[in-house]
């Protein structure tokens, strides 16, 4: 593993990752818009619908699916870190282990502490 | 105005948020976050949560592409996130605290200041001896130019860690901003070249956005039929910023960082004054 390899190997991964959530998110839009298009806009007032991981059962039917992709999107930078990870700990790099991991951490902690 | 129409106008300007986020390392936030509030009279926690969207769109979308080409440099990029987001942790935490409308005033005429800075090349003949610490983290490395790969060194790298963390720290606070001073640090202070900076920013954007998105999440700021426009527009334009970016003049780069800088200082400076950063 070498840094250049790890370069190509986080490109395509974030590639797969954004094009499986644009298309997830682009069916899910072509419902939602087709079911709702002529409906009108009503972003005025902030309140607050289901929300969190459980929302995606409460959802109807388009919005859930473009809420699935929207998940799938957020995953990317997450799933670059954890390969990251992995990345490093095969060039037997340990202090960019250290630094990773400090990372996932945080990101670990923040996601978390918003959920549970 | 019915869902059709809305959805449309949110995609052509999320494409040009995209496209401009991706050139200038700063993620989609600067465009899409006052039109949907000023223009089009969205409720400002959906449009933070649609910006935070446009942030993560922005940032996997172009850095597919510029992590592939060798611009970003992954190691400077993992090594300051540990700053960034330690600080917007922090800076969450210290929100109760802060005067927010001050802060929001007092960056923006920072960042007013700094686009005019941002112009210029910065003189690196007289820091050129590298820092010792940069070849320890092995950050030096090379970007492909116009006749091959160009090699360089980072200097200054503990400044660079710390302002980091300001700026990780303001993203906690303000929302938005952080991708100016990553670029800013990068560029000004540790001197990488223009086109890794901003590249280097586009990469760590993303993850500092995810640090936030859990709390996003939680209290419904992101909502579907509104994110969905904003995370088509901005991926499709940042495709296209990225493509674009290889060919680009730096001067020509620096010009269009310095403008959509200078409009973010005023949107902060107007946030502060008017009240609308809560």
């Amino acid at each position: 593993m070498t840094d250049r390899r790890l370069e190509l190997i986080i490109g395509t991964l974030l590639r797969v990752g954004v094009a499986l959530a644009a298309s997830v998110v682009l069916g899910g839009g072509i419902w939602y818009l087709a079911a709702r298009g002529m409906a009108p806009v009503d972003y005025r007032h902030f309140h607050a619908g289901p929300h969190g991981f459980g929302s995606l059962g409460m959802l109807s039917g388009p919005e859930a699916v473009m809420q699935l992709g929207l998940l799938i999107l957020i995953a990317t930078p997450v799933a670059r870190v954890i390969f990251s990870l992995v990345g490093f700990a095969l060039e037997r790099d340990r202090v960019y282990v250290a630094i990773t991991l400090a990372v996932l951490a945080v990101l670990v902690y923040s996601i978390g502490s918003a959920w549970w | 105005m019915n869902v059709l129409v809305f959805s449309g106008i949110v995609f052509a300007v999320s494409a040009l948020a995209g496209f401009l986020g991706s050139l200038t390392g700063l993620g989609g936030g600067v465009v899409v976050t006052p039109v949907l509030t000023l223009a089009l009279g969205v409720d400002l926690h959906y449009a933070m949560g649609a910006s935070l969207v446009s942030v993560i769109a922005t940032s996997s979308g172009a850095a597919a592409a510029y992590v592939r080409e060798g611009y970003s440099n992954i190691r400077v990029g993992m090594f300051l996130e540990v700053a960034t987001t330690v600080g917007a942790v922090a800076g969450a935490f210290l929100m109760a605290a802060v005067p927010v409308a001050a802060l929001a005033v007092t960056f923006g005429v920072v960042l007013l200041y700094s686009a005019w800075l941002a112009l210029k090349e910065p003189k690196r003949s007289e820091a050129r001896e590298a820092d010792p610490l940069a070849a320890r983290l092995k950050l030096n490395s090379s970007f492909p130019g116009p006749d091959g790969a160009v090699t360089y060194l980072v200097t200054r790298v503990k400044t660079g860690f710390g302002l980091m963390f300001g700026a990780g720290m303001l993203s906690g606070l303000l929302g938005i901003g952080s991708g100016a001073m990553k670029v800013i640090a990068m560029d000004q202070v540790m001197l990488i070249p223009f086109k890794v900076s901003t590249t280097t920013s586009n990469f760590m954007i993303g993850v500092t956005a995810a640090a936030s998105v859990g709390i996003y999440l939680g209290k419904g700021y992101i909502t579907p039929g509104l994110a969905m426009p904003v995370m088509l527009g901005v991926l499709a334009g940042s495709l296209v910023g990225a493509r674009h970016l290889m060919g680009a003049k730096t001067r020509a780069l620096r010009r269009i960082f310095a403008a959509v800088i200078a409009v973010l200082a005023m949107e902060m400076i107007y946030n502060g004054v008017s009240g609308g950063l809560k």
